[in-house]
């Protein structure tokens, strides 16, 4: 039956996935990337200048705002990355980790950290990936019915995870004392201005590791994206591309909400716009959502520290502001 | 190629399919007939590995099963489902380049040799013009025949269809019979189709298999199978038989 395939492998020239388009997309992409990485890092309640940098502006840069802009890269990367995956896992384009209680997830084991193991710098991230893989596993556990999985199932398991856990970090905050209750409420609403560089280097491994792996089932997605049954019968080993998918999204969402709480609405608007821009393929769809989600949540971060300066909002407000009407306009347009 | 030795498929403790055996040889074709609820998806999801085998057992080119893995099961079963709808805009082009999954590697892309298959596919499918169109855009019937071309563009030695004349015109239905005839006569290829459709089964499959209520009815050749006692046992109608003037083979006409 062989027809001799070649070893030749190319990039198909005529479909959405492979055309020069998408390259020049790709390169166009990974360029706006860099401007507004360097835009972010010179903007701010200090303004800063690209060639002539005083000591007391250099600390700023490297120590303070290159950090920062650096884990917001990381976190949208992760949030979009994770965004692109449920999305193609569970063939629903409204699927994102808040949508199945994964950041839900995720808070909570952060606010448990944030509580109970301040001092403890590895805590947050270590709590975060638990409480994520645990509310994954909860949701996964919940769907499974005797027939299987279905997407219905699973996405009200998420609505169900989600509400039980929200009210569980409702009761809690209000066990905090002031001083902490503020400042939880402000990295629960997204929050950047705590980035170190160890948080930073935790998400970007995170973030690094997610997008290959997950890139690596991509084609695995493809078929899982127009059925589970498809695929199965096309030779995906669907169980093991669910585990594999529900794992990397509890990291990358773990590491992403421990570092920055949560920052909503780019899971679920950045694989849009890439798919809009370049279709469905998700060999092109989870490297471009990374860069786009860096891209998006860069940006924002950047007004969130300056729109009112000194003062700050925060991220997941401004991600949530600009999300929510474009996801309006896309629903509209679609 | 394929073997079937008294299978049973249960769902819990229910036996939906009992005691079924055949074989499925080179170049064949095997229509599988019954009424609603008779078990026929259920053979063919068992036949492709998707439902496990309570009793009995299937053999693919002589080895059990569960000897190969899905992705060698997917490289010599291509299956044609009842329902595919996508929720995300895939074209044409990339849902039936989708069906080389099993032949390549987890990243990079498909060979000149994958897209020229395709294209040949897409092309026996009356499809040529449609690459760059969206799954979602077509219609039922054109639809079907993206999925067709899927299936052959995967170039396994095994086409399994399930009803796949549901939604088609009566020139696509013959279309679609023919294109897995020619399949099954030029590269050493061989069917199992599920059809409703008493006279494509005649006129293009080589055996019967009737089933009746998850039970193994009959297996023959079109003239031996196709007989109002059997008709009548399974599906409760009355027909009538000749001989169709053009090709030979048995025509059924059912009595109102």
């Amino acid at each position: 039956m062989s027809s001799g395939l070649s070893n030749n492998r190319i990039k198909p020239p005529a479909t959405a996935c492979g055309s020069d388009r998408s390259l020049r997309l790709g390169g166009s992409l990974i360029l706006l990337l860099l401007i507004t990485l360097l835009a972010a890092a010179l903007l701010g309640s200090e303004r800063l200048s690209f060639f002539d940098l005083n000591d007391q502006q250099r600390s700023i840069l490297f120590d303070i705002r290159l950090p920062r802009i650096l884990l917001g890269a990381c976190v949208g990367a992760s949030l979009a990355v994770a965004g692109a995956g449920l999305q193609a896992l569970l063939r629903n384009p409204l699927a994102e980790p808040y949508l199945l209680g994964v950041s839900n997830g995720a808070a909570l084991g952060t606010m448990l950290a944030f509580a109970f193991f301040e001092s403890w710098s590895f805590a947050r991230p270590i709590f975060a990936f638990a409480g994520a893989g645990i509310a994954t596993f909860a949701v996964y556990q919940m769907a499974k019915g005797r027939a299987g999985m279905n997407v219905e199932r699973l996405v009200l398991s998420g609505v169900i995870v989600t509400t039980f856990l929200s009210s569980i970090i409702v009761l809690m905050t209000s066990l905090l004392d002031a001083a902490k209750l503020r400042g939880f409420t402000f990295w629960l609403l997204g929050d950047l201005s705590q980035a170190t560089i160890d948080g930073f280097y935790f998400t970007l491994a995170a973030a690094v590791v997610g997008t290959i792996v997950l890139s690596s089932q991509a084609k695995a997605l493809n078929l899982m994206m127009i059925g589970e049954r498809d695929a199965f019968d096309f030779g995906v080993e669907v169980g093991r591309v669910r585990i594999i998918v529900f794992s990397l999204s509890s990291i990358l969402v773990g590491t992403a909400v421990a570092a920055s709480g949560s920052v909503g609405y780019v899971g679920l608007i950045v694989p849009h716009l890439v798919r809009l821009a370049i279709g469905s393929d998700n060999r092109l769809v989870v490297p471009f959502s990374a860069i786009s989600g860096a891209i998006f949540v860069v940006l924002a971060d950047t007004v969130a520290r300056t729109a009112i300066a000194p003062r700050e909002l925060p991220v997941g407000a401004i991600t949530a502001l600009i999300g929510a009407p474009l996801f309006i306009y896309l629903l509209k347009r679609s | 190629m394929l073997e079937v030795r008294n299978i049973t498929i249960s769902y819990g403790k229910t036996a939906v399919l009992k005691d079924v055996s055949f074989g499925l040889n080179n170049g064949e074709i095997i229509a599988v007939l019954g009424a609603n609820g008779a078990g026929k998806t259920t053979l063919i999801r068992a036949l492709n590995g998707t439902l496990p085998v309570s009793k009995g057992e299937i053999l693919l080119d002589g080895k059990p099963f569960g000897s190969f893995s899905r992705r060698q099961i997917a490289q010599k079963i291509a299956v044609v489902a009842q329902e595919n709808e996508t929720k995300f805009p895939v074209t044409v082009r990339e849902f039936v380049l989708s069906g080389s999954f099993a032949r390549g590697t987890a990243f990079g892309w498909e060979t000149r040799d994958d897209l020229r298959i395709a294209e040949n596919a897409l092309q026996n499918c009356d499809l040529s013009n449609y690459s760059g169109r969206l799954m979602n855009e077509l219609s039922g019937g054109e639809r079907q025949r993206v999925v067709l071309a899927r299936a052959l563009a995967t170039e396994a030695g095994i086409l399994m269809l399930d009803e796949p004349t549901a939604n088609l015109d009566l020139a696509h239905q013959g279309m679609m019979f023919r294109l897995v005839r020619e399949r099954c006569k030029n590269d050493d290829c061989s069917a199992i189709i599920i059809t409703h459709d008493l006279n494509l089964a005649s006129e293009f499959a080589d055996q019967i298999v009737l089933l009746k209520d998850g039970k193994f009815f009959a297996k023959g050749t079109p003239k031996e199978i196709l007989r109002p006692e059997n008709l009548n046992g399974v599906f409760d109608v009355k027909v009538l038989l000749d001989e169709n003037p053009v090709s030979g083979k048995v025509r059924v006409t059912t009595i109102y």
